[in-house]
Order: structure tokens, then sequence, then C-alpha cells
């Protein structure tokens, strides 16, 4: 039941770099207003004005605290689809609305196909993926497909949503199988690292690490 | 995971009447009058479309639900939608031919008999097949769909022997469900213990890749929740999920045993058919506790509300 | 399989899209937008790339902006309060602008008319200043102020009085050429999105962070190292610092003998002159801190007195830092620096690790390192420039360590004097705009003092007449405050009184208590505009509340009237007798100007607009427009014509054509009837098509020999002085030594001549008007029982949440939609509170419960929550039981507006420092305890749900599926 993932000459991925996020979550809303009124939308929202507000967002940023007081450490930490090279949310999906584009490797969900199983969401080990309760389809990060290969967009707003709002800059955008990318660049010096690395699923998506720089010695 | 009603009852429901088909197909040479087999192979139709509904109700888009069928090659869920129908074809067309008496009912029989196991395999193998949910990820999950299934089937079918005149009450189905429930206790217990023993592969360190000892969530960037925090948690203190582990233990296994045994004894008293009802709620209990026992990894990201 | 093709569904979507450039107001840092928008809704708002400020990044507000627009809490309608129904309750009917109008311009008319202080004008998070002040001054009322005064006033005071220039917008860190950064006490601040590109830039740069704060979050979450501080302290470390870099001798001789007051001799003899600047009176009368250059210095070379200027800077001399001298006439003097020295004498790491709970080795390292950074890894850049006295130096020299500070600092009572402590530590580094170090940015620097005099006296106030001077004001001198010869306040916030007589912004938290006093008088008509003042920016919320809705025995409000501007239904709305509605932000146009709070570069001033994307909604109407209805009805006389008629037509042609002096208006590019004279020039009848067809932003590059240095810049002096920034091109020395702090002492001690404080007021003027900074705990501490209230309790800015402008925004809310208390878990488990467990927090004036978080990233004696994340049931036509409400608290129901006067008993001052009048909001000491478990889970207090009033949209149906345009 598990082949091996097919190698892409393309897979097109988000970088992330904890060490200059600083948790602001203009990812999340930029990506919410761009895909609301896109392709994707409207993306949902329960209880909008109400006890526990909910809704459909493909990007998350989240807080975590490392280790204890007075050496505590808080790391911002967004995350959005992963686009595995080996997406265990593909194969299980009944339909064939979810599916991995061989010419870049982007995880797309077809709307009209969804039926609403929630089987891919089961099968995401990320918890990237989320039902749009009003739609009753499954959605995730498109990657913004429908930005960066717009020809109507200027060439330099052929990025991600995410990407352009980041004021830190630290999410980076680009083919992470073409080694002479920002990104692959990136992952090689930085030591770039996989998400939960244990299930094999290759996330593309890869996290930079935080750095930390001591006092210099005169 | 959140246990949803729908699946819940359809697994259940769709199980029991797997397993009731089988017994009726197994007993079909033992002198009971074809019409009865037909009514009852009606009922097992009956609960696998029941079944089938539940498992619509479930779908976002129960109208689009066909579609489901295409992807057979890769998708188990894809496999039992294909199936299932068969399957409900197949225990229907038995059913007739034995109301109407016809003749090469038999082949239908096995074929049906084939198609439940098969079914039996699919839906297991949905759960069986998310390797990252450990909980489901294991050869167990195959054999508990089977054999609890058969098992509630089977001590329906002693039950209507029970209850019903001209439905021989043969010791041979008594016992068999007696086995099978003996059976399916092993296997539901063989599964708890070792999901018992589990031990979390992914941890807060490889979810995040931070190497830190300490690592808490504060915030998982939405205060109201999420799918996230919905589909895949099942909301409740542990002290409801032990007390349902225990009321499913007692209602599937323990009470119909002992009802079971008892109605050697007391043959005719609707002890077999009590036991019967138990299973059935038992199980809805214990695919309760299927779900609700398993912990999906994404958890891991979805602690914290604040 | 063949898929259904996203980019062709989308492209063919967004075919007929508008795109517009304007300003961003979801926050005051003000970044340039495009909007796309679709059949007249607004379907995307990105970044401006070509906007000098963001470069193209935008923030999770600013993307938010969307669900602003669509905000069921919009309000459409003037509104009037339901006669006889109770003010807070929320229940209005509908009327007409005109009828609104004129009511209020009968009102205003008659005040005018009879006494115009009885008009206030207060103003909140508005970036406006120039206008709503202009109406003020027009009216004649000195009641007037924004909200700098609970905001950030010692942030803006302390270093302005200090070095000409402040944090905030008014200068910053210059990141890009800095190795080292200390950020001090700031959590997201108003240079939002700037400073997160800086911080990112600089860290991948290489350079290093240090972030000293009780709390870590946003910005400090990525600090290289985190220095937790106990609150209010870091006056003691940075007097701390002081100690240790002078005791190192790691300080910048040459920059503090030739551009500060270090070396000016300070007479030390018992007196009228004692602790002022010893000057040459042949050069003119005694200076006040603002002029004139007069002073001496000691020339160690000659071992003479001499002018400070030119003399003491001239080439051979080289004028003393320490030392005590004698005068010809026998007054004992000392250079400024040798006080400071002795200042810091005592000032030990030791002795500031108690207070600060730094460890004293920390202290020192830190010392070492800033000083290493700023002496060791200096650097010149080949930038030639010419300083005020004629010397030409060939190269800009780089001292690489930049601070940032802000509300950590500010919000304190001790925060002047803290302030002031930074802005020396960083002074003596020479840091001060330098490349590296802390930056200016146009019109800044001011004098010291800004030549900004408020009007003093209450003869100034006259009917039908406007005021002859600024309500606002920076005083030098007591001779400048607002008070009656009795030395009692005239405003009725009590600002610019002996009580807070630098309070260069006003004192708006004291607004309303003091007018329900009727301290010093009673007052008509309170306008309120863009301040949630019934919620999360009063302290001691429900008494407020209670005071709005207050009566005198006849039944009479004691604020009579009450006007409150907004564009949403917010707390305040609710206690109001006339509500104006005001549009958003892309429905209006706006000027970012530098007669106000412009967005000038390091490199240069920049200043901007806002033009409208989208019609106004209902009948919402911008409040400039409505000022300058109001202005023309009420006939003031800049805004009527010769014959008596209207001047302006209306906002933007006021903006285009009001000059208040020659060649200068509220913007200043594309001025001159053809548009091509910049900064000063004729008024352009298309001003405002340039801005639009240029990103709605004018930016103005200085050239390169105007970029540092500018407190001394001749270049950049003159060219100040000739664009209108400042008065004079005299050049700005550090006040290392404040003798304007000397000169309300000297008044206090009764040395000097003329006004004198009321006897109450003598000690507290004495103890805290040091010309030298120094720490002293935050006053609040004088007053509590510390060993009850062990806890200091902070707030924090969240970075996807502006304070109450976004509660009704249902995008933001679902990343905050309640907040919890974070305890370090030492202290949580002390107090037997469990994470996630309901708790009470109390403090001696009141008293909350919400639910605690159990936090490493906090200070164990610091308790801390989001800021104003809880909201009031039914406001922002919320649903009674939504998260702000039930679960969500506000932490200012703990925080009192009041405390007792020291040593008078059953007075009360404002909580405030003592100099500025800033609201002492990070002062307040509480203790914690776990909730009773039968009690309510629901946060403690909750208020009465008001009703929806008529015109606002109303709650959207429960779900939102917002789709701009059509659907596919
Ligand atoms: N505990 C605690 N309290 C604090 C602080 C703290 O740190 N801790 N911080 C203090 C500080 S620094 C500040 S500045 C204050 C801020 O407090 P406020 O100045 O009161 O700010 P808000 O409550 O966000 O907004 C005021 C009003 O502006 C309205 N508004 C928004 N947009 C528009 C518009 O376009 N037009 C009009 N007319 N109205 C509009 C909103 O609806 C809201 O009612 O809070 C202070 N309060
Ligand atoms: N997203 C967003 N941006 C905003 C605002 C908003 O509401 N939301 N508000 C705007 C306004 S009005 C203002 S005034 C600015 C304020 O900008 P900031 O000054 O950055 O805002 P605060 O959250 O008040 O930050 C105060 C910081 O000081 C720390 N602190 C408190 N006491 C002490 C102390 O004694 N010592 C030290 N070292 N640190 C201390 C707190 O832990 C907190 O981190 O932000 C502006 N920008
Ligand atoms: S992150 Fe999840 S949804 Fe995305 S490709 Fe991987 S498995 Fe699929
Ligand atoms: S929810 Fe939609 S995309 Fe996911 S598995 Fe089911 S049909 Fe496929
Ligand atoms: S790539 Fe696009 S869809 Fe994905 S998180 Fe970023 S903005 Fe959202
Ligand atoms: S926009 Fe950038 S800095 Fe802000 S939370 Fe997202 S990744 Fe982090
Ligand atoms: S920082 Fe403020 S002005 Fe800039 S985009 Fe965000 S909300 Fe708008
Ligand atoms: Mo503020």
């Amino acid at each position: 039941m598990t082949q091996p993932a097919e190698t892409l000459a393309k897979q097109l991925a988000l970088v992330i770099d904890l060490n200059v996020c600083v948790g602001c979550h203009a990812c999340v809303t930029s990506c919410k207003q761009w895909n609301t009124s896109g392709s994707a939308g409207p993306l949902a929202d329960l209880n909008a004005y109400g006890a526990e507000p909910n809704g459909t967002f493909f990007n998350r940023v989240q807080t975590w605290e490392a280790g204890e007081y007075p050496q505590a450490d808080t790391i911002h930490f967004p995350k959005s689809c992963l686009h595995c090279e080996d997406p265990p949310c593909v194969p299980v999906c009944p339909t064939g609305a979810s599916y991995k584009r061989k010419e870049d490797g982007i995880v797309l969900v077809d709307y009209d196909r969804c039926i609403g199983c929630k089987y891919c969401a089961w099968a995401c080990p990320y918890g990237a993926r989320e039902l749009d309760e009003s739609r009753q389809v499954m959605t995730k990060c498109t990657l913004c497909v429908d930005r960066i290969y717009d020809e109507k967009l200027a060439p330099e707003d052929r990025k991600p949503a995410c990407v352009k709002a980041c004021p830190t800059n630290a999410r980076l955008f680009g083919d992470v199988k073409d080694p002479d990318s920002e990104v692959s660049k990136a992952i090689r010096e930085r030591g770039g690292y996989s998400l939960m690395p244990e299930w094999g699923t290759q996330p593309a998506n890869q996290y930079l690490p935080r750095l930390v720089r001591e006092a210099q010695e005169f | 995971m959140h246990p949803a009603w729908s699946v819940i009852l359809f697994t259940v429901l769709a199980g029991l009447g797997q397993g009731l088909f089988v017994m009726l197909v197994r007993a079909s040479d033992s002198g009971i009058a074809p019409h009865l087999l037909g009514m009852a192979g009606l009922a097992s139709t009956v609960l696998l479309c029941v079944g089938l509904a539940c498992s619509f109700l479930h779908l976002g888009h129960p109208l689009r639900a066909w579609r489901a069928v295409a992807m057979w090659r890769t998708s188990w869920l894809s496999r039992e939608v294909i199936v299932l129908p068969l399957t409900i074809a197949v225990v229907a067309a038995w059913s007739l031919a034995q109301l109407a008496g016809w003749a090469h009912a038999q082949w239908l029989g096995l074929l049906g008999v084939a198609l439940c196991f098969v079914l039996w395999v699919c839906t297991g193998m949905i759960y069986a097949c998310i390797r990252f949910l450990r909980e489901w990820a294991h050869p167990l999950t195959l054999v508990n769909f089977v054999l609890l299934g058969w098992m509630s089937g089977a001590t329906l079918f002693a039950a209507l022997g029970e209850l019903l005149p001209g439905f021989s009450a043969n010791p041979l189905w008594l016992s068999a469900a007696t086995a099978l429930t003996v059976a399916g206790a092993c296997a539901r217990l063989a599964s708890l213990g070792r999901n018992r023993m589990l031990k979390p592969v992914s941890t807060p360190q490889s979810a995040l890749g931070v190497r830190a000892a300490k690592l808490k969530q504060m915030s998982q960037g939405a205060t109201g929740g999420s799918f996230n925090t919905r589909e895949f948690f099942h909301g409740k203190s542990a002290l409801v999920v032990r007390n349902v582990r225990w009321i499913a233990l007692g209602l599937a296994f323990a009470l119909p045993l002992a009802l079971l045994v008892a109605a050697r004894y007391q043959p005719g008293a609707g002890l077999v058919a009590l036991a019967a009802l138990s299973q059935v709620l038992g199980l809805l209990a214990e695919r309760w506790l299927f779900f609700a026992q398993a912990n999906h990894p994404q958890n891991i990201y979805y602690q914290a509300v604040a | 399989m063949n898929h259904a093709d996203p980019v062709r569904i989308t492209s063919a979507l967004d075919a007929g899209n508008t795109v517009k450039t304007t300003t961003c107001y979801m926050c005051a840092c003000r970044c340039g937008i495009k909007v796309h928008v679709r059949e007249g809704e607004v379907r995307y708002i990105e970044g401006n790339p070509e906007h000098p400020l963001n470069q193209g990044v935008i923030c999770a507000k600013g993307s938010a902006g969307i669900m602003k627009q669509v905000s069921p809490a919009r309000l459409t309608q003037p509104l009037m309060r339901k006669p006889g129904s109770e003010r807070g309750a929320g229940e209005f009917e509908a009327i007409s602008w005109d009828r609104a109008l004129d009511m209020l311009t009968e009102r205003l008319a008659k005040i005018r008319n009879t006494d115009p202080k009885k008009f206030a004008m207060f103003t909140g998070r508005d970036q406006m200043q120039a206008l709503t002040g202009l109406f003020a001054r027009q009216f004649g009322t000195p009641n007037y102020a924004a909200h700098g005064g609970f905001c950030s006033v010692n942030m803006a005071a302390g270093m302005i009085y200090t070095i000409g220039g402040s944090f905030w917008e008014f200068g910053g860190p210059d990141l890009d050429r800095a190795r080292l950064f200390v950020m001090i006490g700031t959590a997201e601040d108003h240079h939002s999105n700037p400073l997160k590109i800086a911080i990112s830039k600089f860290k991948r740069g290489g350079g290093r962070f240090i972030s000293i704060n009780p709390v870590r979050t946003g910005y400090s979450a990525i600090a290289d190292e985190w220095i937790p501080i106990k609150p209010g302290t870091d006056g003691a470390l940075f007097m701390a610092l002081l100690h240790e870099v002078i005791a190192n001798d790691q300080i910048d001789h040459a920059f503090l003998k030739r551009y500060t007051n270090a070396p000016q001799l300070v007479v030390e003899d018992d007196g009228e002159r004692q602790g002022l600047f010893a000057f040459d009176p042949a050069a003119g009368p005694p200076g006040d801190g603002r002029n004139p250059h007069n002073k001496l210095v000691w020339d160690k070379a000659s071992g003479k007195v001499m002018a400070a200027y030119p003399a003491g800077i001239a080439e051979g001399c080289d004028p003393a830092l320490e030392g005590r001298y004698t005068l010809a006439d026998g007054t004992r003097v000392v250079p400024s620096f040798q006080l400071l020295r002795e200042r810091v004498a005592d000032c030990t790491p030791e002795w500031a690790a108690t207070i600060t709970g730094i460890p004293a080795a920390r202290i020192k390292a830190l010392a070492r390192e800033m000083g290493d950074t700023a002496f060791k890894q200096a650097f010149e850049m080949p930038i030639p420039w010419t300083d005020a006295w004629g010397k030409q130096h060939p190269t800009t020299i780089g001292r690489p360590v930049a601070f940032h500070a802000m509300r950590g600092l500010a919000a304190h009572s001790n925060g002047f004097q803290t302030v002031r402590a930074l802005a020396v530590l960083m002074s003596v580094l020479g840091t001060i705009d330098a490349p590296g170090g802390f930056r200016h940015k146009a019109p800044y620097p001011r004098h010291i003092v800004p030549n900004y005099r408020a009007f003093s006296a209450p003869e100034m106030i006259k009917p039908n007449t406007p005021l002859n001077a600024a309500p606002l004001g920076f005083p030098a001198s007591p001779d400048e405050l607002a008070i009656n010869p009795d030395g009692s306040p005239i405003r009725i916030d009590h600002a610019f009184s002996w009580e807070h007589p630098l309070s260069a912004h006003g004192m708006m938290h004291n607004v309303i208590t003091n007018a329900v006093k009727g301290d010093p008088y009673r007052i008509d008509t309170l306008m309120i505009f863009m301040a949630n003042m019934a919620w999360n920016s009063t302290m001691n919320t429900m008494a407020v509340r209670e005071m709005l809705n207050r009566k005198d025995e006849k039944g009479e409000h004691l604020i009579p009237f009450l006007v409150v501007c907004d564009a949403f239904q917010s707390e305040m709305t609710a206690f109001a007798d006339l509500v104006l509605p005001d549009t958003t932000y892309l429905e209006r146009h706006d000027v970012m100007s530098m007669l106000d709070r412009p967005i000038s570069e390091f490199d240069g001033p920049v200043d901007s607009v806002r033009i409208p994307v989208v019609p106004p909604k209902g009948e919402c109407r911008p409040f400039q427009e409505v000022l300058i209805e109001l202005a023309s009805r009420l006939k003031f006389p800049v805004f009527t014509n010769e014959e008596g008629g209207r001047k302006f037509r209306d906002y933007p042609d006021f903006i285009v054509n009001f000059e208040p002096q020659p060649g200068i208006g509220f913007l200043m590019g594309w001025r001159g009837t053809d548009g091509g004279s910049h900064l000063r020039g004729l008024p352009n009848p298309r001003q405002w098509e340039m801005y639009e067809k240029n990103n709605c932003v004018f930016r103005y590059p200085m050239p390169e020999n105007m970029h540092y240095m500018r407190n001394w810049n001749r270049a950049y002096l003159d060219f100040a002085k000739d664009k209108g920034w400042r008065q004079r091109n005299d050049p700005i020395q550090l006040a290392l030594y404040s003798d304007t702090l000397q000169s309300f002492r000297l008044a206090a001690q009764g040395k000097s001549p003329g006004r004198r404080p009321p006897e109450a007021l003598r000690e507290r003027i004495v103890t805290y008007f040091d010309p030298l900074p120094f720490w002293y705990a935050p006053l609040e501490q004088a007053a509590t029982d510390t060993a009850a209230y062990p806890l200091a309790a902070i707030t924090q800015r969240p970075m996807a949440m502006y304070h109450a402008w976004d509660s009704q925004n249902a995008w933001l809310r679902q990343i905050h939609s309640h907040n919890t208390l974070q305890v370090n878990p030492v202290t949580a488990h002390a107090a037997g509170i469990a994470d996630g467990g309901w708790c009470w927090v109390e403090s001696q004036w009141g008293k909350v419960r919400c639910i605690a978080r159990h936090s490493e990233a906090v200070e164990p004696g610091t308790v801390w929550t989001w800021n104003a994340i809880g909201k009031a049931s039914g406001a922002w036509q919320l649903e009674p039981g939504a998260d702000e409400s039930r679960k969500g608290f506000l932490l200012n129901h703990l925080i009192s507006e009041e405390l007792p006067l020291a040593g008078q008993p059953g007075h009360t001052i404002s909580n405030s420092d003592p100099i500025t009048g800033q609201a002492g909001w990070y002062d307040v000491r509480v203790r914690i305890r776990p909730a009773a478990p039968e009690e309510p889970e629901e946060s403690f207090p909750q208020v009465a749900a008001v009703p929806s009033p008529p015109g606002v949209a109303g709650r959207a149906a429960g779900v939102l599926a917002y789709f701009a345009g059509k659907r596919k």
C-alpha cells in the first residue's frame, strides 16, 4: 500500500526561519484574506462574533516555551501544509480530490471533487488540513498556487501571500530540488530540518533553527 | 480522535449485518425454512443499508459520494465504498433468492460471505493503514473488525434461534456465538493491552524539531479552537474514557458471555436476545473507545487554547 | 485525472479588480498599502513595496482590514441618548446630521461665548492632533489633549528634555549599522513593521540582540539573550551601567566635551542660581534650558574659565569634566559631569542587583559589552560634515550599540528619570545620532527644551477668542506652567500644574475623575474622539463608568454633555449623549503631517496621506469634516474668510490651503502652484492628486551630510530652520544635567523668585525634579503594603490585536478571543494555582477573576496578560457569551487613577509620574489566589450587556464566509 514516493524534479516549498519569526501572525491573516476571496474560498468562520470563534485557516502560528526560567526560550512556530514529498494524505483520498502535482509537488485539494470525508486529515500527522465547515470540503495551504503562476500578477508578486506579508522575511519560498535556490541554500547553510521525520513523509517545507550569538570577547 | 456517531453506528450496524449474514449462509443447509432465512437476510440487508446511510451522514457532500469509487487503487476507503454496495446487493439478492426459493442461492451466499469478509478488511484497513495512528496501525485492528462484527452477528443469529419458532435453537449456534465472543474479547483485550504499552513515537521535540527537555505549548494560535481541536480530540476526561472502557468490555463481552452460558441452562428465556442487545450496545461503546483512544500525533500541535 | 485549475479560477475572479494605494490604519504605524477592490468590496490588502516604511510587508492587523470594513459594530448614523435613559445603558435613537450639528453648534457657541474652558476635548489613538489641537485653540479652551499622557509621554519627554529627540516616532535604533542591540521594555511598539524588518536584518547580519524585560514575548523571543528584570527597576540598572562605564572609562570624552553639557559649570553656592549653570552676563540673560548658550567651562589647557561656546570647544581647549573650580567672582562651580560621576558612585552593580534581580556580574558584563561595542567596534563612515561651530569633520564616527525602549520604562511613575538615565547612558557612549546608535527623524531633534510654550495664565482664556498659545507644550521653567495665581491648576486634567509640571501630552487619564469632582471646576461638554475611556484606556474602569453617569443632587450629570466620535460601538459609545459615527481608514482622507506625527525615516522627512478606497458606510462622516464644519459654523478666525463666510470647503481643501506659516502646510510634498517645490512652498491645488499618483507618500531623502549628528550639524540645522521645522538654527547640546528640572526644584525650595508650588507639593518637587537622573521606587509602592501585595502586574501588546480596535474583527479575535494571566510556575505553585485554573488577582484597589497559565518566560515576581483583550458584554456587537467578556479580563480594574498624596492625609493625586503626568500603568502590585471550586468559571467583574444601537450593521449569522464580490 505504501509505495515509495515518486521523485519529482521540482518541489516548491516554504522554509520557515525560527531564528527571526516574532510570532506576529501576519502570515496567518494575509493567507486568510488572499484565499477567502480566491479559488480556495470562501473560508468560513463559525461564531464569528460569539463564543469560541473558529474558522478555516491554512496557516497558524503557535507559541511554545522551551526550557525553564530564566533559561526559557519563547518559540513562535508557524505551521501550514508541508507539501510532503510522500504525502500520506493523498493515497487515502477515495475520490482523488487530494492530489500532488507532478509539475511542482504542490499538494492540493480539488474542492469540486471532495466529498468531505475527512480521511485525508486523519492521514496527515501534522494537522495541516482543515475542513471548511460551511462548504464541507477539505482545505489546506495551496502554496498560493493561484498567485505564483498567475501571469497577470507582476513577477515580484508571484509569491505566496504569507511570504510577501512576513515582516521579518522568516518565510522563504522556492524549489527545494534546485540546489541553487534560496531555500536550498538556506537549508544547507542553516541546518534546515523536517518536522516529525519519524514518519517518513519527507515534508518539503523545512524549518531553520534558532541561533544564539554570544557576547564577543575583546 | 473524535468519535463520530455516524462512523460508530456504521461500523457497528454494518458489522452486525455482515456477521448475521455469514451465520445465515452457514446455517442455510441446517434445515431452517428458506423464507425465514430470507427474512433474516433482509434484516441483514437493512442493517447494512442503515450503516451505509450513517456513513453518508459522515460526509460533507453525501451527493458526491459516488466519486469515492475513483481511487480504489490506493485508498481503502474507496475500496470500502465499492465493496459495501456490492455486499448489500449480494446479501439482498441472496435473501430474495431464499424467499423465492431460487436454487442457485448457495453461490450467491458464498459470494456474499466473501464480500462480508472483504468489507471487514476494507473497514479495518481504513484505520489500520494510518501508520502513525499507532493504536490502529496493527493487524489486531483488522482482526477486531472481523471478529467483533462476526461475533455480534453470531449472537444475534443465536438470539433469532431463541426467539423465532422455526429457527432451530441449535446449541451449535450458541457455541459459535460463545466462541466468537471469547475470541473477540481476547483480541480486543490484546489490542487494549498493546495500546497501553505504546509509547508515543512523536513528541513535542520531534514535532517542532527543538531539543529542549521541557517544551510546552502556550498557544495554538487560535483561542476559540479549530477543526483540529474538534476532529482529533474526544474532548472527554480520562475518567469518562475509563468508564466507557469498562462499559464496553462489560456490555460487549462479559455480560453476553455470562448470558450465553446461562442460556444453555435456561433456554428460551430470552437470555440470548439480551446478550445480543448488550453486545450491540457494548460495541457502540467499544467503537467510541476505539476512536477516543487513538492518539493522533497532530494533537501535539493542539494542546493549549490560550 | 483533470482537476479544476485554481490559477484560472482566481485569475478570472480578479480580472476586473481595481487597486488603489493608501495608508493603513489598523494601527498607528501607518504602513503603505495597496487595496484590491472587487465589485465594490475589499478583496485583498497588501503592503506597498514602494512605501519606505513597510517596504511591501504587512502585519496581521493590516491583513485583517477587510473584517474591519464588514464589522457588525460599525456605527452608521448619528445617535442621541434616549431621553430618560441612563448613560451607559446604551439606549439611543438615530438622528440626522443636521440635527446633531445644530445641537452641537448651539451648545458649543454658548460655551465659547461664556467660558470656553467648559468645553473639553480629548482624543485617543488618532494621529491628527495638528487639526484637533487647532480646533481647541481656535475655540479658546485649554482643555485639550491627546492620549499621549497615558501612553508614553515619559519616553517622549525624558529623552526630548535630554537629547532633543526620542524613541517612538521621533527617532530609533540604527540597526543597519549596529552590532549590539539592547531592547528594553518593548513588546510591539508603534514602529511595528519597520522594527520587525530591521531586527530580522540585524540578526541575519550577525548582530547580537539583548532584551531586558520581565517577560519574554514577541521581539524578545528572538533575542540572543533575555535578561529578566523586576518591573520599575530599570533606572537602577542604568545607574549601575553608568557607574560601570564611567569606572571603566568606557565613555566618549571628546563627544561629551563638545556636544553635551557635561563640562558646563554648575553653581554650587546656595542661592537662587544654585544648581543652575553659571553664565556670562555679558553674553545675555541667564539661560532657561532653552537659551541662550552663554554657559561656562573650565579649560584645563589654560587653567581658565571660558565661554562654553565657541571658546570652550575651540582647537587647543580642553574643558574639564571633573574637579571643582571657583569663578572670578568667587562662585564655587563644578562641571556637571563631576556631579554625575558623584551621583553614580554609589550605584554599584551590587546595589542594582538587589533592586533589579539581575546578578551583579551580569550587570558588569553588560556594561563591558556596551562599552566594548561602542568603542572597540567603532567605525568611521566616509561622510564629511561640518558642525555648528564650523569645524569640518572628515568622517562620521559610528558607535554600533543601539538601544530601544518603550512603555516598559515609560509606564512607571519613575519613568521620566529612568528614561533620562537611559538617555544619559546613551550619551556617554556617544551614540546620539551616530551611525549604529540612536538616530533622529525629522522634524527632530528639537531644542532642549522644545520651543513650544503652552498657555500659562488664566487671563489667556477669553470668551469668543482663540487661545494665544498652544494648549500643549514643553515647559522650560515654572513660568510656563498653566496655573492660577494661587498655584492651582487651570486645566481640567491638572496638566502643566505643580502636580505634574512637564505633562507635555496632557493627562487624559484624569479628565473624567476631575470633571466629576469639579476639580478645579465643572465643565459643560466633554468631547471624546477615538478613545475608549469607559474600558481599556482608563484606569479604575468600573468606578470611571459609574462616574460617567454620576449626577448631582439636582439630578444633573456632573459631566453635563458627552460627545463621542467613534467608528464602532465601543464600551465608550454607550455613555455618550451624542454619538458621531466616523468613517474607517479606507473611507476617508487623512494626513500624516510634519505638523503632527509624520512617518519620517532616519534619512529624511516623510509624510503621507490616506485616500478613500471605498465609500463611507451609511451616514458615516469623517471627524475631520465634522470639525471643519463646526469650526466654520462657530466662525473660528482661521476657518472664516474676510467676508465672514466659510473658508474651507472641506477637509481636503483645508489640507491644501491652510498655512500656519507662509509656505508651510499640513503636507510638505509637491507644494508650489505647479507642485515643484517640496517641503516649503505655495499651496498646490493639485497636491492630493500628486500624493495619489505617488503611492500616497512623500519622501525627501536628505543629502548624506545631513544624515547624522544633526544636533550639531550646521548644514542640517540651517536646512531645518529654513524648512520651518525649528525656529532657530543653533545646536542642541545634550542635557546630561537638566537645569530645567533644577529651576522647578529651586522654586519649590523657595530659592528662586517668582512662582512657588503650594506647600503640599513642595517636597515632592524637590525630590523628583533632580537635575541628574536617579532611581526611586515607583510611587505606588510607597502607598502599598508590598508584603501583602508582593507581585507586579503588567500587560503586553499582542502583535495581532490593537487595543479595543480589533475586538470585533472576526479574524483577529480568533487569535486572541480571551486572555489569561501568565504566572511563573514557581509563583503559581506557591499560591496553589493550577495551570489553566481560575484565580483571583487582587490589588489594593480592585480585583479580577481570570484564568491562570503557568509560564517559564516571566520573571517570578511578575504576572502579566495581554492588553485590552477583555471586553464588556454586548459591546462591539459581540454576543453576550463571547469569550472576550466571559473568559477575557481587563487588568485595568486593578489599577487606580489616583494615589494618596504622600504626606497629605486625605488628599489624592494622579497615579502618574510626578514630573510628566505619565500614567503609572505598570506600577500596580497584586496578590493571587485560586478561585474556589464552587465559583462560576467566568471572569470578574461582569457588566450588564447593552442593547444594539440603531444603525449598527448587527451580528452576522452564525457562519461568516467572506468572499469579495459575487461568488464564482
Ligand atoms: N492595562 C493597560 N491599559 C492600557 C495600556 C496598557 O498597557 N495596559 N495602554 C494604554 C495606552 S498606551 C493607550 S495608547 C491606550 C489606548 O486606548 P484607546 O486610545 O482607548 O484605544 P482603543 O481602545 O483601541 O481605541 C479607541 C477607540 O477608537 C475607535 N476607533 C477605531 N478606529 C476609529 C476611527 O477610524 N475613527 C474613530 N472615530 N474611532 C475609531 C475604537 O472603536 C475605540 O473605541 O490604552 C491604555 N490602556
Ligand atoms: N499590535 C499592537 N501594536 C501596538 C499597540 C497594540 O495595542 N497592538 N499599541 C500601540 C501603542 S498605543 C503603544 S503606546 C505602543 C506600546 O508599545 P510597547 O511599549 O512595546 O508596548 P507594551 O506592551 O506596553 O510593552 C511594554 C513592555 O515592557 C515590559 N515591561 C513592563 N514593565 C517593565 C519594566 O519595568 N522594565 C522593563 N524593562 N520592561 C517592562 C512589558 O513586559 C512589555 O514587554 O504599541 C503600539 N503598537
Ligand atoms: S503536511 Fe499533511 S496535508 Fe500536507 S502534504 Fe503532508 S501529510 Fe499532506
Ligand atoms: S475529505 Fe475530500 S480530500 Fe479529503 S479524503 Fe475525503 S474526499 Fe479526499
Ligand atoms: S502559501 Fe499561501 S496558502 Fe499556504 S500558508 Fe502561505 S499564504 Fe497560505
Ligand atoms: S509573518 Fe513571519 S514573523 Fe510573523 S508569524 Fe508569520 S513567519 Fe513569523
Ligand atoms: S503595522 Fe499597523 S499600519 Fe502597518 S500594516 Fe500593520 S496595522 Fe497597518
Ligand atoms: Mo499608547
